[in-house]
């Protein structure tokens, strides 16, 4: 409750977007994220463009289970592909479908957190009870039980994981707005004439960026997880697209021939989501106000 | 707590509208599920024999009002594939889930707490570095990851496999049961280890800055006794809250460990109903699983205030 009123008391300044940025890039988790995200970026872009050194889905049974190489960086696997240009589509994949999810699920669930929070009365209600009916899941059973339902590609699954994390965003923006909406500025912007929407997007939503910008870093992580444990249970996006969780299922039959089929990808997931993480920790930090000005 | 009762109640009702709306979306139906490619070769009037003998000639809101009825009075449908119902399947699955479960947490609690008040006493220093690099992992390696790892390495170099054989059940074989929970609770309970040590670390940070810690030591409380009691005691609420979200979603989250190590839990249950297209039986289960979170998030409340006594009191 104190950092909403904090922040909201905050007099708007030009310095502050790059003294936040200056001190996300002094803690040293928050920078190491940056890092680790960024080089997993430029991979999957490298993906996305065609820049790979060999097709991720194009087989080469002479040179299968191949040991890592100066030709092929992590070896191949039992039907000779080459694994790096798979895990780097891999990663691509991933992350397509971890943004695609993560925005929807921001928009959708902020948008229902405003209006719940700021309009109260029935909307509030309806809101609510849906968040907490979507909160009775297990977040991968749900789902699992949504990818099951539509016909799977990359966008289902998306906008199946994108569902699980919609009731997240709704909770954690309902609350600061409930507490916002009885702030001065907030009623005195609602006495000046200023229609209620207006109000809400132009002075509640600002004032809860901060809290979403963390939530949207810490979501993509748990998005990268859930979407390689879908397609590790074979509910993901169908094969023969590389995906990082199916790659690591086919290979945990390899592992005592091949153990690079299963290290690489298994190490690019466990990289990916401690980026995430590493990097929404840091963000935490450097946007919470009690840390400003501090060397 | 009546009025959490009932809000509880109404989201049990949300959730079987949401599990019946979404299963019925799926393209298909129990008896193409049935007959597989068979199904082409029926006449429309065997097609709308069938309809009217599973009921899915009736408007869909007969269809749930009839499954909800059902569903109260204990006949949670029937399983094709299994010849059993599935009352009985649950009956013997969800026994399995819930021991795995409490193994899961009780490793998590003693590996996240301790590791969590080591990290707390003294912020900023290697051994809070220690403690925050095993939370960091336990967040970020997944499950599938962890569990495919383990079990290979263990069958290939040791021979250890005691989930190669066919589940044994608590009660026939316990000592080969033990065994077989092993592997997994060590998975999960690793992974939910992390949630609790950074939960322990932020609660007790905050609690010893607080004014009656220094009174307390400032009467002469020994250290041991003044962690245990004083700042352990009110960490407390924040650990217990997160512990009992954390086994409410192990009653169904279990579902990729249990897949992996066979064993024939409430998750793999519902895993099957889906591949198997079930519609009873994954609607039924996945139920139980909403109606056991439900239950556990309301027993962490009535724990809750048996702790906390300003909860009681207000």
């Amino acid at each position: 409750m104190t950092d909403i009123t904090q922040t909201a008391t905050l007099a708007p300044g030009g310095g502050r977007t790059m003294e936040r940025v200056r001190l996300l890039l002094r803690s040293r988790s928050g920078l190491v994220g940056l890092i680790i995200v960024v080089l997993l970026g430029v991979l999957s872009l490298l993906s996305a463009f065609g820049l790979l050194p060999y097709d991720p889905i194009a087989q080469d049974p002479p040179a299968r289970l191949q040991p890592p190489s100066a030709e092929h960086w992590f070896g191949t696997d039992q039907f000779g592909r080459d694994v790096f240009s798979r895990v780097a589509a891999g990663v691509a994949n991933s992350a397509l479908i971890s943004l695609v999810a993560v925005a929807f699920a921001t928009l959708v669930g902020t948008f229902c957190g405003l209006v719940a929070g700021f309009y109260r009365g029935v909307s509030d209600g309806v809101i609510s009870g849906v968040t907490n009916v979507l909160f009775a899941f297990p977040p991968l059973l749900l789902a699992l039980s949504l990818a099951s339902v539509f016909d799977r590609n990359w966008f289902t699954i998306a906008v199946a994981i994108a569902i699980v994390y919609v009731p997240i965003f709704i909770r954690v923006t309902r609350g600061p707005v409930l507490s916002l909406r009885e702030i001065e500025y907030v009623k005195a912007a609602t006495s000046t004439g200023q229609s209620r929407s207006m109000v809400m997007f132009r002075h509640v939503l600002p004032n809860i960026a901060s809290i979403i910008i963390v939530q949207v870093t810490l979501s993509l992580s748990w998005a990268v997880l859930t979407e390689a444990s879908l397609s590790f249970l074979g509910l993901g996006t169908p094969p023969p697209a590389p995906s990082l969780g199916s790659m690591i299922f086919e290979a945990r039959t390899l592992i005592g021939i091949a153990p690079w089929t299963m290290i690489a990808p298994g190490a690019v997931v466990v990289l990916l989501v401690v980026g995430l993480n590493l990097l929404g920790d840091g963000l935490r930090d450097a946007l919470d106000p009690r840390n400003r000005g501090k060397k | 707590m009546l009025r959490r009762i009932l809000a509880a109640l109404a989201t049990l009702l949300g959730v079987a509208v949401f599990v019946f709306i979404m299963l019925r979306a799926i393209p298909g139906n129990q008896i193409t599920a049935g007959l597989g490619t068979e199904a082409a070769a029926l006449t429309p009037a065997q097609q709308q024999q069938l309809e009217a003998y599973y009921g899915l000639d009736q408007p869909l809101i007969v269809q749930f009002f009839s499954w909800l009825g059902n569903v109260f009075t204990g006949n949670l449908g029937f399983s094709a594939r299994a010849q059993q119902s599935v009352l009985e399947l649950t009956a013997q699955s969800l026994p399995v889930t819930i021991e795995l479960a409490i193994f899961s947490i009780v490793l998590a609690l003693l590996i996240g707490i301790p590791l969590g008040m080591l990290s707390a006493s003294r912020p900023d220093s290697p051994r809070d570095a220690f403690g925050q690099v095993v939370g960091l992992a336990g967040l970020s390696i997944p499950a599938f990851l962890l569990a495919t790892t383990l079990l290979a390495v263990l069958a290939s170099s040791f021979g250890f496999n005691p989930n190669g054989e066919g589940y044994a059940y608590l009660v026939d074989d316990p000592w080969l049961n033990l065994q077989q929970m092993l592997l997994p609770s060590i998975v999960l309970g690793f992974g939910i280890a992390a949630p609790i040590m950074r939960t322990t670390r932020t609660a007790v940070l905050e609690i010893r800055s607080n004014d009656f810690i220094r009174t307390a030591k400032a009467k002469g409380v020994p250290p041991r006794r003044l962690q245990a009691k004083h700042v352990l005691g009110n960490a407390l609420v924040p650990i217990v809250t997160m512990t009992g979200l954390q086994f409410g979603y192990l009653l169904g989250g279990a579902v990729v460990v249990e897949q992996i190590f066979s064993l024939p839990g409430i998750g793999r249950q519902v895993l099957l109903g889906i591949q198997q297209k079930e519609y009873a039986l994954v609607q039924s289960t996945v139920l139980i699983i909403a109606l056991s979170f439900v239950i556990v998030n309301l027993l962490t409340d009535v724990l809750y205030r048996m702790i906390d006594p300003r909860v009681r009191a207000a």
